[in-house]
């Protein structure tokens, strides 16, 4: 056994996050954790993992009764953990962040050359093709969170904890993830794999244990894995896919020509986007799909090309303009470019449209409006006077997705909507972007999960290096085209453009 | 609410503390409840409260502010370069400085927003910067009002009286209008909310489509004009500015106000109210020592000791609380 807990009770000023949960994981085992987001699993992994001390119950290491003093001391007792969302020093360098804590030296000095020489075989194990002398910040999202699973290798951790590893990686990152765990396993490591995807959790788990409600809602072995089964722990009941509603799109409402961002100057982009259309946009990751959509909201200002929402010209720069002229994004980092973590629910949900109700905070406006998009969109808030930093992934992006669409914008731009929310809150984004363009929005989304955007889209854009290199309408949907189009080969047959 | 109340209960005992300790049995007298000394305080609490909440403006963008002394600095010398040497009329002088000090805070701003430099350094040479320039502006003379100015230093000596020979200094009456209208900004306005919300998260709220520059840019001309204002009356109170030290260390004193009143250096949090109790504290402490010890030798030291032990029974309790209650706002 190479990690156990017994019986762990944890309570939040008298709300219990978890009651008598028992979970364990062997040498050589993958167990796969599922649950809702609210049902306790991150508490559950911060007490294996030291960054929480469980108010009732055991954890063993290796059969031997522990008592985390922090996370510093279960790493050393080989357990790691790889968090969602890591927290990274930016600055440093990529051979700096690998070792940080356990840095090689040669004599009381750095042991730089050793270090850079050893991140670079760690990092060539996860497939990271980058130098490690360059700065963590020049990571893209997905490539920090292999570096977290590179310090894990470098520690050699006897357990390790991933805690939704794949919800930044593109499909073919998450493939070669999915490579590693499986190495990992045959090496003997035990993994506990935390996942919103279900393909995922059956593609590796060799257990599922699951969680509801800061219970154990049951577990399952190898043979009895389906999609089905998981949902049944994790929901208790089924779980039906949000059912397309076959639309005629009407009027143009976002046309862009020419467009050149700076991340990928030699490359134009035109599109459209019709009222009532979802469309999707695929890539892999860094091919400059998530510039197009920070271009055209603003954020970043784009070197050429013109923008057009329901006919009229965007003028003026920045977000505030774009915003003005219908145009909403939800962007692809919740915690630093969605939310205000440390305002309360209702404050973020006016932040984009206070100042159109004149210059002064008007709090009973406020509340009336907090109140109407919790109950729209189900936010489970207990109030909106709380911290959304406090709320789960799920109600976090429903705020994000609020506070956008209260300004009532014509069209919602989304990067990576449902990243690290559970599949009860994904079905209720999937049906509210399904329920918008029937309204008459015009969608335009980014997504890394191709399950994602067969099951949204009318239409995918295919990203590669800044250009569009394919459009397919729904009835060409097949992961096989995407790819060749995401790798940058064209298709023999004709495109059609976008 | 919750550091506000520390802090209160902080001020709250220290001024009974003082009251008591600086009651002379003998006499019957006390010099700390005494008119003069609670006029004085009242004013000193006036003339560096308008200090502390203009660094808070700084501070909740997630910035600092050094240069608030040497601003003062150019205030207290330029006013009477203006009123006596020049014989401009007091109406256009005050004005003419506090639109000098705000291009300052401008400048500042814009070095901050355009050039994207540290706060720290920007504001930091503007200490050394401003305080050289009046130096040499001044020629190391005392700048004095002279007989001029007599209708204006009101603003700075004026009191209303309340009987019992205690008046309520001017100086404290400004400082109240500027926290109320401060705190009015901040509490109710679309301006303050985007304030605490770039100083929160700047990439939020700029994906949110709030002008950030703008706002920052705004946030270093409040900051300086407050710091001109204060400046203006510190001259117009004590009638004389030596450009080597008027001013000295008094961003230090506007800071710890503000901090010690509950704004978080990391930006984002602060309430007037706390600036107000800090500023306050800031002020009684000095006072306290002084009467207590006869003499001001310790001064420094135990207003250091006092804003650390401040600090860490907050962050004490605060911790505390957090385990017992996560997530509440």
């Amino acid at each position: 056994m190479a990690l156990a807990a017994r019986g762990i009770d944890k309570a939040f000023a008298g709300v219990h996050a978890l009651r008598g949960v028992d979970f364990e994981v062997r040498a050589g085992e993958v167990v796969a954790l599922v649950g809702e987001n609210g049902a306790g699993k991150s508490t559950l992994l911060q007490i294996l993992s030291g960054s929480l001390a469980a108010d009732a119950g055991q954890v063993r290491v290796d059969g031997e009764a522990v008592t985390f003093r922090g996370p510093a001391d279960a790493m050393a007792r080989g357990i790691a953990r790889v968090a969602q969302e890591p927290q990274q020093c930016l600055q440093l360098s990529i051979a700096a962040a690998v070792f940080l804590g356990a840095e090689l030296r040669r004599g009381w000095l750095l042991d730089d050359a050793a270090m850079v020489a050893a991140s670079r075989t760690l990092l060539a194990r996860l497939g990271l093709d980058v130098d490690p002398q360059q700065p963590v910040g020049s990571l893209a999202t997905g490539q920090r969170q292999l570096l977290e699973i590179a310090r894990a290798l470098r520690a050699e951790a006897k357990v390790l904890i991933l805690d939704e590893p794949t919800s930044s990686l593109t499909d073919v990152e998450a493939e070669r993830l999915f490579a590693i765990v499986d190495d990992l396993r045959a090496a003997g490591t035990a993994i506990v794999y935390v996942s919103h995807r279900l393909g995922e959790v059956q593609r590796l788990a060799d257990r599922v244990v699951g969680l509801r409600d800061g219970r154990n809602s049951g577990e399952l072995a190898r043979d009895q894995i389906s999609h089905q089964s998981i949902v049944g722990l994790m929901v208790g009941r089924e779980f039906a896919h949000a059912t397309r509603q076959p639309r005629a799109p009407g009027e143009v409402l976002l046309s862009v020509r020419g467009l050149v961002t700076s991340a990928w100057p030699q490359a134009r982009v035109d599109l459209q986007v019709r009222a009532g259309e979802v469309v999707g946009v695929a890539g892999l990751l860094g091919a400059g799909r998530s510039e197009i959509l920070r271009a055209l909201f603003g954020v970043d200002a784009p070197l050429a090309g013109t923008i057009e929402v329901a006919g009229q010209p965007l003028h003026g720069r920045g977000p505030a303009a774009a915003a003005a002229a219908g145009l909403a994004l939800v962007p692809e980092d919740r915690q630093h470019q969605g939310l205000v973590l440390g305002h309360s629910v209702a404050d973020n949900l006016s932040l984009p449209t206070l100042h159109r109700r004149g210059w002064r905070v008007a709090p009973q406006r406020e509340r009336e409006l907090a109140a109407h998009w919790c109950r729209e969109l189900d936010v489970r808030a207990a109030s909106p006077a709380l911290r959304v930093g406090s709320l789960s992934g799920g109600n976090q992006q429903k705020v994000v997705l609020g506070k956008w669409l209260a300004a009532a914008p014509r069209v919602l731009l989304l990067d990576e909507p449902t990243r690290g929310v559970d599949v009860g809150a994904r079905g209720e984004i999937y049906a509210r972007l399904d329920a918008l363009a029937a309204a008459g929005l015009a969608v335009l989304f980014v997504s890394s999960e191709l399950e994602e955007v067969f099951a949204l889209a009318d239409r995918v854009l295919v990203v590669h290096q800044g250009r569009i290199t394919g459009a397919l309408p729904r009835d060409r949907f097949s992961e096989q085209t995407i790819m060749l189009l995401a790798t940058g080969q064209s298709l023999d047959s004709d495109e059609v453009p976008a | 609410m919750k550091k506000i109340l520390g802090i209160a209960v902080l001020l709250l005992v220290v001024v009974i503390a003082t009251a008591v300790l600086s009651h002379d049995a003998v006499s019957g007298t006390n010099p700390f409840l005494s008119a003069y000394n609670l006029q004085n305080l009242c004013k000193r609490i006036g003339e560096f409260g308008i200090l502390s909440i203009a660094a808070a403006f700084v501070i909740v963008t997630g910035g600092i502010d050094l240069s608030i002394g040497s601003v003062v600095c150019v205030a207290g010398c330029i006013l009477p370069w203006l009123l006596r040497d020049l014989g401009v009329p007091a109406l256009l002088a005050v004005p003419t400085v506090l639109l000098l000090t705000a291009a300052i805070g401008l400048w500042h701003g814009l070095l901050v927003v355009r050039l994207r430099l540290q706060p720290f350094v920007v504001t930091l040479c503007g200490l050394l910067l401003y305080r050289g320039l009046m130096r040499a502006f001044t020629g190391d003379q005392t700048m004095g009002l002279g007989t001029t100015g007599e209708g204006v230093r009101w603003l700075a000596t004026g009191t209303l009286p309340l009987g019992d020979g205690f008046g309520l200094p001017v100086p404290l009456l400004v400082f109240v209008v500027v926290a109320a209208l401060t705190s009015f900004l901040w509490r109710r306005t679309v301006i303050g909310r985007h304030l605490f919300a770039l100083g929160s998260n700047r990439e939020a709220a700029r994906f949110a489509g709030v002008a950030t520059d703008r706002l920052e840019l705004l946030a270093y001309v409040a900051c300086s004009l407050l710091a001109g204002l204060a400046g203006c009356l510190f001259v117009l109170d004590v009638n004389s500015a030596q450009a080597s030290n008027f001013g000295n260390f008094y961003e230090l004193y506007a800071i710890a106000g503000a901090v010690l009143g509950g704004v978080a250096l990391r930006g984002g949090e602060g309430l007037v109210l706390g600036v107000v109790l800090g500023a306050c504290l800031m002020q009684v402490l000095p006072n306290t020592i002084n009467l207590v010890a006869g003499s001001n030798q310790l001064e420094f030291a135990v207003v250091g000791a006092v804003i650390l032990a401040g600090a860490a029974v907050d962050e004490i309790v605060r911790r505390w609380l957090a385990r017992r209650r996560p997530g509440k706002a």
